[in-house]
């Protein structure tokens, strides 16, 4: 069994800000991540993060990634173990790990006083016939392609949702040389930042707002999409059918939080439509119904990672601060930190956000 | 439009367009930015005061166009890569157009290209001035285009070379 203060699952941005800023008060800390890198979806972004120069705007996500990374290694009070799936948490609080090891999997029993648990998101998917065709991608699935693997996709891609992640991974696309066919959303507006939307239509690219997928064909992978315009109630107008020859579909259409631990935690859930569906309760410091399990990241609720990180920030403070561990700054550490998430839920564009996170806090 | 398309319309270029008499004075700076997102870089990178201290980081940034003086310092700390500077004065014929690219090839300096709108149609051909890619653009270069000056204001990207898109 190990022993340790603060145990946090998932090394992606808020888990990484959470144990920095965990450890800052003395607090140990145990980081694991699935993957063999920490930095969750930052190592795959290739754009300059918007927000604050606090949350590093204007610097390429994969730097912001090195940077945190850089920094939990360089902490005493932080162990980190990579390749490491959280498994399950029991009864008594304990929570399983699995550790590959050459080609071995090591079984772990970790009691930790503190648990925060930031482990993401899933991808939404979206029924069409022929939606299993070779070719057709999860937007992750691209990014990870095209980002880590260096791989190209394809030839000639369909972009199916136009929110941040469907513009960001287009544009990402054209910069790999990848012809990018069309953004269809069925939403009569563009989701994500106008920003992005614009650079990616002077760069050509088409963007249907208010057009559907309505099918996918080929006969060992994708040749054909078809896509219609739809009515008021979201339905495939007859007689709208656009086809386009694309070899590469990438279906772009949300996250979901990623609750199973709260779930097996014994956390109080709540179904909230603008955060991606099912997220546990927490207060201002996002500490749950479970007193010691505190959430952080897009399983909170999915938003941008700069929030995500600042998130991460609060948690790993609040956990340790619970804990009895005392760092000076704290009071006035918190309160900025607070602060500034407020700040980047402003705007037209944080409006759905505020509304869900009215729905959460006890 | 620009949110069903994500084409600004003429309306929306003009109300971020200094006047014509601050235009001919020399080169400054276009923030082509419509939506109060959570950003304030363009800001952080200003050292004249030309982009204005935010109340809030949603705000959309304000200009002071007789402070800014068209350094360029903003273009690529921009995420939304919705900065350029003009310099109308440049020449009689010609509005010298800083813009930021993060495509390869990257355009040579002295070759005549593609300038597109802001739908990404070819309008007319520009001549490549510079192409700055230091560190501090971090792979957002900044590239200096020559524009017939009847275009100038729909001219809005480039293509370079062959296109990477098409290869």
């Amino acid at each position: 069994m190990i022993h340790t203060d603060i145990l946090i699952i998932g090394g992606g941005p808020s888990g990484l800000c959470a144990a920095i800023a965990a450890a800052k008060s003395g607090a140990e800390v145990m980081l694991v991540e699935r993957s063999q890198y920490f930095g969750g979806q930052l190592v795959k972004q290739t754009h300059m993060f918007f927000g604050s120069e606090k949350q590093y705007a204007a610097t390429r996500g994969f730097d912001i990634g090195k940077k945190l990374v850089e920094e939990v290694k360089n902490s005493d009070n932080i162990k980190i173990f990579h390749s490491t799936t959280a498994l399950g948490i029991y009864e008594d609080g304990v929570v399983t790990l699995e550790q590959k090891f050459e080609s071995e999997e090591i079984y772990l029993k970790v009691q930790a006083k503190s648990l925060i648990v930031t482990t993401g998101a899933l991808e939404k998917s979206l029924p069409f016939p022929n939606n299993d065709l070779p070719g057709i991608y999860g937007a992750g699935a691209v990014q990870t392609l095209m980002n880590e693997y260096l791989v190209k996709p394809g030839k000639r891609v369909l972009m199916v949702g136009a929110g941040n992640i469907g513009l960001i991974i287009s544009y990402q696309l054209l910069q790999a040389g990848v012809e990018v066919a069309g953004i269809i959303d069925a939403s009569p507006r563009i989701g994500g930042y106008l920003v992005h939307a614009s650079k990616i239509r002077r760069s050509g690219v088409p963007i249907f707002t208010g057009y559907t997928i309505v099918k996918a064909e080929g006969t060992d992978h994708l040749e054909k999409a078809t896509i219609a315009k739809v009515d008021q109630h979201w339905k495939p107008i007859p007689g709208t059918e656009k086809e386009m020859n694309v070899d590469v579909m990438c279906i772009s259409v949300g996250l979901t939080p990623s609750s199973a631990f709260f779930w097996q935690g014994g956390c109080e859930m709540e179904y909230v439509r603008e955060l991606g569906g099912y997220v546990p309760k927490r207060n201002r410091y996002l500490r749950t119904t479970v007193g010691n399990i505190y959430v952080a990241g897009d399983s909170a609720g999915i938003e941008e990672a700069s929030s995500a990180m600042v998130e991460g920030s609060i948690a790993g403070l609040a956990a340790s601060h619970d804990l009895g561990f005392v760092y000076e700054g704290y009071n006035r550490e918190i309160e900025e930190l607070l602060q500034e998430l407020e700040g980047l839920r402003g705007g037209e564009k944080g409006i759905h956000i505020r509304r869900g996170y009215n729905k959460v806090g006890f | 439009m620009l949110k069903i398309s994500g084409v600004p319309s003429n309306k929306d270029i003009d109300q971020v367009f200094p006047s014509q008499e601050r235009l001919e004075k020399g080169p400054v700076v276009i923030v082509e930015c419509f939506e109060t997102i959570p950003c304030n870089p363009c800001y952080t990178a200003c050292h004249v005061g030309g982009i204005q201290a935010f109340k809030d980081i949603t705000d959309l940034p304000t200009i002071d166009f007789e402070k800014c003086n068209g350094c360029t310092m903003c273009i690529s700390s921009c995420p939304g890569l919705a900065i350029m500077v003009i310099d109308y004065s440049y020449h009689k014929d010609y509005v010298k157009m800083m813009i930021p690219y993060e495509f390869y090839p990257l355009p040579k300096e002295g070759e005549w290209i593609k300038g597109l709108d802001r739908r990404g149609a070819e309008v007319v051909k520009v001549k490549v001035l510079s192409v700055k890619n230091t560190k501090y653009q971090d792979k957002t270069q900044v590239i200096t285009i020559a524009v017939p000056k009847a275009h100038y204001k729909k001219i809005r990207n480039i293509e370079a070379g062959d296109s990477n898109a098409k290869s």
